[in-house]
């Protein structure tokens, strides 16, 4: 392991060079990992997730991180990250599909009870029938936890997300848990090329008492305190205490957004910002709509790409922006339900735009041509003569 | 810091409630010979007021344990859903409620990030709950802490029912006994937990029925003392529920004393270097006397 140096956050994650690696989305999120200055880790086992904490353990053994350990489950998981948390540690964890629902009740906990903490979320299919293939439906439950929610496109996006996710999460005025989301072997997987920071460069530790709340270390004033509504109270007060609290939780969500600026250029990437016609998608769906917008640029065609990086918190004004003047918004998405069309739906004055999928599911792959498809009907052309090579 | 964080600046004291004041000036901080037990309702305690029944035996039970921490201000203290929570989320030391059934799991995250921070310093942790969070909901993060040998104190106040949902059958609740959701009697056995507990490794356990304030001040403490060098611990203290159990108030010690004869008698198992230790600071602390 190299002696690793304290840098700044910005230098780091702005200014520091970089050095290009051809490395699967396990190995880019581990690698953040190594360089976000993690003081603990807790791993329990579910394909595809197991490969980042693999890697994890391997940090630790290494000595990047000073405790690491495989727990019962993942509910077990999660709230040890919530103990660790509370203390003053740096904390990761991942995990994928049913692991993520089986932790669910205490990662819906981690915003209330202000967590700072990093979540790989590296999607699976969910419902019965089993299979353990990449489907992003597993996200639609954490859209209501108040936790940040980024999705990654690929291998550069999940390295630079889980490492600015660090930061963003352990901002005062943040002060929340991050999730970042890919899909599962498709990014987890596969390779591709990652521009990295030096190995030798790493985050400041976290600074427990740079807090919104007092850690749990008997330690800081005030004493005498307790972080939890007090429900015994009176229904009153506990109606009062966790509506108010809630309400800063999700204030907390919204304010993420200028880090999400400053560290990964905000919270969508618009490609051909002219466009009559929109891919709007986020993860792997969006690598195969930057195809979609390849092959119809190839064949003259006017259409653009709304990638959305932030699903929490929602980045409402800029999608609305860049759909003003759109004819069509074509969502392609990995699961059955369409949560991210639903998000647009609900975002835009001019919903009625919106071609809601392609959707895959249970795994399958995405293929452009069913992108193309959509494309060509919201353009008004005949597709039979159209062979996409 | 511990005692520190718990003063008072200068000048700041007056503007103080009274019973802050009271706490750091009558209270149980920072006082090198710990404050007797059998003395309760004579000093400023830990925990006050709180909501629990009239007659209850487990805020009886909360109490005395406040009265027993060797090092209240460096301690934190974790409790899940139940009536144990109502009284310790109104202790004068730092309380952790978090999800369901957690407390085990919470605790060993905590314990260890803790002990990362402050290497040379003394943190206790001591989860407490009830049967149904430490033995139904918890049982795999109660067991699995204790396997990891999680070094902190698990208290069970056992009351034999949910009596913070309205009276359902646990896992500890006794064999025949009718309750809520077991509506033609309980099938089974309660769950052997000091037995378990031994198996899983607990470096020293303790079963006990409260019938005896100066023992069960010497357990708690002897608990927490044993967690900090050695591993787990763990005590089972039966903690009567006498609304669901229908136990006038004026019997509940009675009761207690009756189960203690029957199936609480008191038990206590530890290591031979965790007797060693402990015997070595009890003729200490004789000897200071």
């Amino acid at each position: 392991m190299p002696e690793q140096k304290v840098v700044d956050i910005d230098y780091l994650l702005l200014e520091a060079p970089r050095e290009r690696k051809f490395i699967t989305g396990a190995q880019a999120m581990a690698e953040a990992v190594k360089r976000a200055n993690v003081d603990m880790a807790i791993a329990y086992p579910i394909t595809p997730q197991s490969e980042v904490m693999h890697l994890v353990g391997d940090l630790y053994a290494q000595g990047y991180l000073k405790d690491y350990y495989r727990a019962e489950e993942e509910y077990g998981t999660m709230s040890a990250i919530a103990g660790a948390s509370r203390a003053g540690v740096r904390v990761f964890t991942a995990t994928s599909g049913p692991g993520l629902l089986r932790g669910i009740e205490a990662i819906a906990s981690w915003p209330g009870h202000r967590i700072p903490a990093v979540l790989g979320v590296l999607t699976r299919v969910v419902n019965a029938p089993l299979s353990i293939q990449p489907d992003n439906i597993e996200l639609a439950y954490l859209l209501h936890s108040g936790i940040i929610l980024l999705h990654a496109e690929n291998q550069q996006d999940v390295f630079d997300m889980t490492l600015a996710a660090f930061a963003i999460s352990e901002m005062v005025d943040v002060y929340i848990p991050v999730a970042v989301a890919t899909e599962g072997f498709f990014v987890t997987h596969a390779k591709g090329y990652v521009e990295m920071t030096p190995e030798d460069m790493k985050l400041p530790p976290r600074d427990p008492y740079k807090a919104p709340v007092p850690v749990t270390d008997c330690e800081v004033p005030p004493a005498r305190i307790q972080r939890d509504a007090p429900v015994q109270k009176s229904n009153f007060m506990s109606y009062l205490i966790h509506a108010v609290w809630q309400q800063e939780v999700w204030a907390s969500n919204m304010r993420a957004m200028k880090y999400i600026y400053k560290y990964l250029g905000g919270p969508i990437e618009v490609v051909n910002p002219d466009a009559d016609v929109f891919v709007v998608a986020s993860g792997c769906a969006a690598a195969q709509g930057r195809e979609a917008v390849r092959y119809a640029q190839q064949e003259g065609l006017n259409v653009g790409l709304v990638k959305i990086k932030s699903i929490r918190p929602f980045p409402v004004n800029e999608v609305r922006e860049a759909l003003k003047n759109a004819k069509a918004a074509i969502i392609p998405e990995h699961n059955i339900e369409g949560w991210l069309s639903k998000e647009v739906k609900a975002a835009i004055p001019n919903s009625g735009i919106v071609t809601d999928g392609p959707r895959v599911y249970g795994g399958m792959t995405l293929p452009v041509e069913l992108i193309m498809e959509e494309i060509y009907k919201a353009l008004g052309i005949k597709q039979e003569k159209k062979v996409v090579i | 810091m511990g005692l520190r964080y718990l003063q008072p600046a200068p000048g700041f004291k007056e503007y103080l409630p009274k019973d802050y004041v009271d706490l750091i000036d009558f209270g149980p901080f920072g006082k090198t010979d710990q404050l007797d037990a059998t003395k309760l309702g004579q000093f400023k305690e830990i925990v006050e007021e709180h909501p629990m029944c009239a007659g209850c035996f487990m805020a009886y039970f909360v109490r005395v344990f406040y009265a027993s921490l060797p090092n209240p201000e460096d301690t934190i203290v974790l409790g899940t859903a139940g009536c144990a929570r109502l009284a310790l989320s109104q202790a004068a030391v730092p309380f952790i409620y978090g999800n369901y059934g957690d407390t085990n799991a919470v605790a060993s995250g905590l314990t260890r990030a803790l002990k990362l921070r402050f290497p040379d310093k003394t943190k206790d942790v001591v989860a407490i709950a009830g049967d149904g969070g430490l033995m139904d909901i918890g049982f795999s993060m109660t067991m699995h802490s204790w396997f990891r040998k999680e070094k902190f104190t698990t208290i069970m106040v056992d009351n034999e029912v949910y009596g913070n949902t309205g009276g359902q059958e646990s896992g500890m609740s006794p064999k025949g006994v009718q309750l809520k959701m077991a509506p033609k009697g309980k099938k089974f056995d309660k769950i052997p937990a000091t037995e378990l507990a031994k198996q899983a490794g607990c470096v020293y356990v303790a079963k006990l029925a409260p019938t005896n304030v100066k023992r069960m001040a010497k357990v708690i403490r002897r608990a927490i003392l044993a967690a900090r060098e050695f591993g787990p611990t763990f005590i089972h203290a039966y903690t009567s529920c006498n609304i669901e159990y229908s136990i006038p108030t004026e019997e509940v010690l009675k009761d207690a004393r009756e189960r203690e004869k029957k199936d609480f008698g008191f038990e206590e198992y530890m290591t031979d270097e965790v007797r060693q230790y402990l015997e070595e600071i009890e003729k200490k602390e004789k000897a200071n006397k």
